[in-house]
């Protein structure tokens, strides 16, 4: 399977990877080679590394990843200097080599934040922003307390509204790509949807307040406009938001009755 | 020892349509101030645990949650693209809560049980009304109201959508519920932790022993009841549509502490997803079915016709499908579909470089209907395949084979979803309950969000409620002992230091599975994978190379585990393959089949669930079974011609 065409084109790329045993380690960079074909993912070509590292004996490069199709937010890594590497709205797990020629240089490093610690070598902790969503980025309605679906209409302009915004995957590209490591593109998705729709109203101002120091407390950096995010970000999610938000938090502040 | 008998505990002498009803009447209740007394431990946290953890703890019980990715939100949940069912009736085209029932059992070829799926159609209604209250954004049309679509041949639009990605919005929505519960110190959640054994005391249920994934250490939990909200096996085969970290591994230790794994065989492959490019493959990419609406499949009608498709007049294709289900045609069923893709390509008119795909063209719609139609209804999926292959669907036909996507086996459970060990309680794809043989497109998530938030938060009275419950302590012997065999399985894989990785032998056990338990099984086949699976298994033990120790992150050792799993699983999936001598759904056994080439049952002698009993290691299983009856719908052969 898969023996004709593929394995004539292979290419060898020379990786620059960052290892790092444990989160108290200085870490650096160490360099492989390896044979890709252009059919492969990014991800792929990860794993043919670690085969290969492995039968030498050596530890294969911890990397996160799961659904491997763009949707689930595990893959996280900088490539060549850009989270998520060059395409368009493309996660790192659905980046294929095809990208890449024949000696090809690559530098694959981890999401760097202060708030991201460094698990083990490209695998970091985003629970930062999981604390960022627990502080408020719901809707209280309990288990069967919920009126019927058609109660309350939602324009579709609306809908479509929140939608984008709801179409985050909480990969924290936005945070690697910041000069600031901020953490608003993915704090504005969230308080940004539930503003959009009726639902969220009753919690509206008390939510992006929350949010926000949140935010704060878990030391991502404050948004100084490079809208460095929105390039990164996988899943298209737009400046507006954060604008959206800000309105949102001031209007709070000044009404806040604490 | 006597075979336990299973009784499903469904309720008698009621009407069906009032039996759910009836039943949480007589389920006795938890005091609400009681509730905080008694801990739930909630193993797993995609739609079907995030709601559970979610809706018990609102209730005041005091719950423990845990996932082996870093956050809920990462689930396989999330990759769901097409939508989630419910019989609202909106689009007034004659759904309701019996049709959605109806079509439910025949669509798992009458081997479900009617009083659990009747249950799921009837919460199917009340999980849209609680899902848009937490702000999930569903398609709505312009006048606001929510659309609906139809999907996977269902003759009503009952299809509830969020664009693409239904899975995601749902899952987001039961996790912000899971994490309001979190933030207000009801739940405790630990992320990056994967459970490696149930605890039972006295034969009950009381706890479980997790890894940490982050530090390696194992750490013993006690409760009242357990939870596995664990989702399905099909990683068993590798290569599958679904997430990389998906495992058998904690349905599997509870079904060697007691609990019995039913129908393993029954796994459904689905039709529409992108063909394997090369050795490196590493998962597949599910196709939407909604492609099936516009795309003609077909192959070329002789072998080794290597022109490019454009170049192939419509003299020389065989639009297959079309031709041998002429009213269905490219709308056939899932499983359908898949066999006769399969066919084709044994037949030698597989398409590609690997022979194992064929055509999904979509010639004809753009001609009919216009290059920017097709581009509004599929252009991100369009899109997505050009990204994976580096080909433009819009001039050269799509190649599609058929992928591992869905199990419907699992941890054999009662209508109170408690399995036959008291106290332990399996939700969402990991049960076996409501799907039969074969799922419908849109419910799997309808099922995970039924079970968590309507379902279980009423019936884990039955047993709360019940015997007046010991204190247990995780020092117990019980906790001691499970925790020092979990000790010993993972330094022994660390031990071998063998030769071959364990993505090989992963891969080598997918392939067995594949090819002699997939699409077509026959006995020949199916006896011959049991001792490769067995010889396989040895080998493993013998010459598995796992690297690095346990006292970190070890990527490589947990799947290593997951992998010893599924070895052991496997031969129990093939070995209920080999039980059941009749076709039905997902399982189509060769020697039992029409003239036609549809697949037969055999009503008479296979009308149950096969539920199997772990006898010991080395020991063959013991079946037991749960015939199920119907008395509401007639049994039928399903006919697409
Ligand atoms: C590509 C794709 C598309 C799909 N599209 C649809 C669709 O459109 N409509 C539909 O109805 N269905 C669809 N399905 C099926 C549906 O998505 C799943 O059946 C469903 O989401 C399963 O939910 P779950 O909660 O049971 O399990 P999962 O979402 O798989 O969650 C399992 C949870 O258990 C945890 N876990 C697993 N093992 C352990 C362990 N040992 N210890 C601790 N935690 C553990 C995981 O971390 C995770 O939190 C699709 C499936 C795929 C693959
Ligand atoms: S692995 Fe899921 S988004 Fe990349």
């Amino acid at each position: 399977m898969g023996s004709s065409s593929t394995e004539t084109k292979m290419m060898r790329l020379n990786v620059e990877i960052w290892r790092q045993a444990g989160p108290s380690d200085g870490g650096g960079f160490e360099s492989y080679k390896v044979e890709a074909s252009p059919d492969m993912s990014f991800l792929e070509m990860l794993d043919v590394l670690n085969e290969k590292l492995m039968a030498d004996g050596r530890e294969g490069i911890a990397f996160d990843h799961d659904c491997r199709e763009g949707i689930c937010g595990m893959c996280s890594l900088v490539i060549n200097g850009q989270p998520h590497g060059p395409e368009n709205e493309t996660t790192t797990c659905q980046l294929h080599m095809r990208n890449y020629k024949d000696g090809d240089s690559i530098t694959i490093e981890p999401f760097r934040a202060t708030a991201f610690p460094i698990v083990k070598d490209l695998v970091i902790d985003r629970s930062a922003f999981d604390r960022i969503l627990q502080a408020g980025g719901y809707i209280s309605v309990n288990t069967g307390a919920a009126p019927d679906a058609h109660a309350v209409q939602v324009p579709k302009v609306q809908a479509d509204l929140a939608m984008d915004a709801a179409a985050c995957i909480g990969c924290g590209a936005c945070v690697a790509a910041c000069p600031n490591a901020a953490a608003m593109l993915f704090t504005a998705a969230k308080v940004s949807q539930l503003a959009l729709l009726p639902q969220g109203q009753a919690e509206r101002s008390s939510r992006a307040i929350a949010m926000v120091d949140q935010m704060d407390k878990e030391g991502f950096g404050a948004c100084t406009n490079h809208y460095e995010c929105m390039a990164a970000c996988p899943k298209g999610i737009t400046v507006e938001n954060i604008a959206r938000m800000n309105r949102d938090h001031l209007r709070a502040s000044f009404t806040s009755r604490d | 020892m006597s075979p336990a008998t299973l009784d499903s505990k469904v309720p008698t002498g009621v009407p069906l349509a009032d039996a759910w009803t009836r039943h949480k009447f007589d389920l006795p209740l938890v005091n609400p101030s009681n509730r905080r007394k008694f801990t739930v431990l909630v193993v797993g946290t995609g739609l079907a645990g995030s709601s559970a953890a979610a809706s018990l703890a609102e209730m005041g019980y005091n719950v423990k949650a845990f996932c082996i990715q870093d956050s809920p939100r990462r689930a396989h949940s999330i990759a769901a693209q097409g939508g989630i069912n419910a019989a609202k009736n909106y689009k007034s085209d004659g759904d309701s809560v019996h049709r959605l029932f109806y079509d439910t059992v025949k669509g798992g070829d009458y081997r479900a049980r009617e009083h659990n799926v009747h249950r799921l159609a009837e919460a199917s209604v009340s999980i849209i009304d609680q899902c848009v209250a937490q702000g999930v954004p569903f398609a709505r049309e312009y006048g606001g109201l929510l659309d609906n679509r139809s999907f996977g041949g269902a003759q009503v639009s009952r299809t509830f959508y969020a664009r693409g990605q239904t899975g995601q919005q749902l899952l987001l929505g039961a996790y912000g519920a899971l994490n309001r519960q979190i933030s207000a110190g009801r739940v405790e959640m630990k992320t990056r932790c994967e459970m490696v054994d149930v605890v039972n005391v006295d034969g009950v249920a009381r706890g479980i022993i997790t890894r940490d994934l982050q530090t390696g250490e194992f750490e013993r939990h006690a409760g009242d009841a357990v939870l596995l909200c664990t989702g399905g096996y099909g990683n068993v085969f590798y290569l599958s549509t679904n997430a990389k970290a998906c495992n058998v591994t904690a349905a599997w230790r509870a079904h060697k502490r007691g609990a019995y794994f039913a129908n393993p065989c029954y796994t459904q492959i689905h039709p529409t997803c992108i063909p394997v490019s090369g050795h490196y493959q590493s998962k597949l990419t599910l196709m939407s079915e909604s492609l099936r609406n516009d795309g003609r499949v077909w192959v070329p009608k002789t072998q080794g016709d290597t022109r490019s498709p454009e170049q192939i007049p419509d003299a020389d294709r065989d639009y297959y499908l079309e031709r041998r289900y002429p009213s269905f045609g490219n709308l056939v069923p899932r499983d359908v579909a898949s066999r006769n893709a399969k066919a084709v390509c044994d037949d030698g008119k597989g398409v590609g470089s690997t022979g194992l795909a064929v055509f999904l063209d979509f010639r004809d719609a753009i001609q009919r209907d216009g290059r920017d139609t097709i581009a509004a209804k599929y252009g991100n999926l369009f899109q997505m395949y050009e990204r994976i292959t580096g080909e433009d669907p819009y001039s050269v036909p799509m190649r599609i084979f058929p992928a591992v996507h869905y199990t419907m086996g699992g941890l054999w459970v009662d209508y109170n979803l408690q399995s036959n060990l008291p106290g332990l309680f399996v939700l969402g794809e990991a049960n076996f309950s409501d799907h039969g043989a074969n799922r419908l497109g849109a419910s799997a998530l309808m099922q995970g969000l039924a079970d968590g938030y309507f379902v279980v938060p009423a019936t884990i009275t039955s047993h709360l409620a019940g015997a007046s419950m010991q204190a247990v302590s995780t020092s117990d012997d019980a906790f001691a002992e499970a925790e020092a065999a979990s000790r010993d399985r993972f330094q022994k894989l660390l031990s071998v230091r063998g030769s071959r990785s364990v993505d090989q032998f992963h891969r080598e056990l997918g392939q067995i599975c594949w090819d002699k338990c997939g699409m077509a099984r026959n006995q020949a086949g199916l006896t011959s994978a049991l001792s490769e699976i067995r010889a396989l298994r040895e080998a493993y033990w013998q010459d598995v190379n796992v690297l690095g120790d346990g006292a970190s992150l070890n990527q490589n050792l947990e799947h290593a585990g997951r992998v010893a799993d599924f070895m052991e699983f496997a031969e129990l999936m093939v070995g209920d393959a080999l039980h059941r001598e009749e076709s039905c759904g997902g399982h189509f056994r060769e020697e039992y089949q029409t003239e036609e080439g549809e697949a037969q049952r055999n009503d008479e002698a296979f009308t149950y669930a096969a539920a199997w009993e772990h006898k010991g290691d080395g020991q063959s299983h013991e079946l037991h079974k749960e015939s199920l009856t119907f008395d509401n719908v007639k049994l039928t052969t399903r006919s697409y011609k």
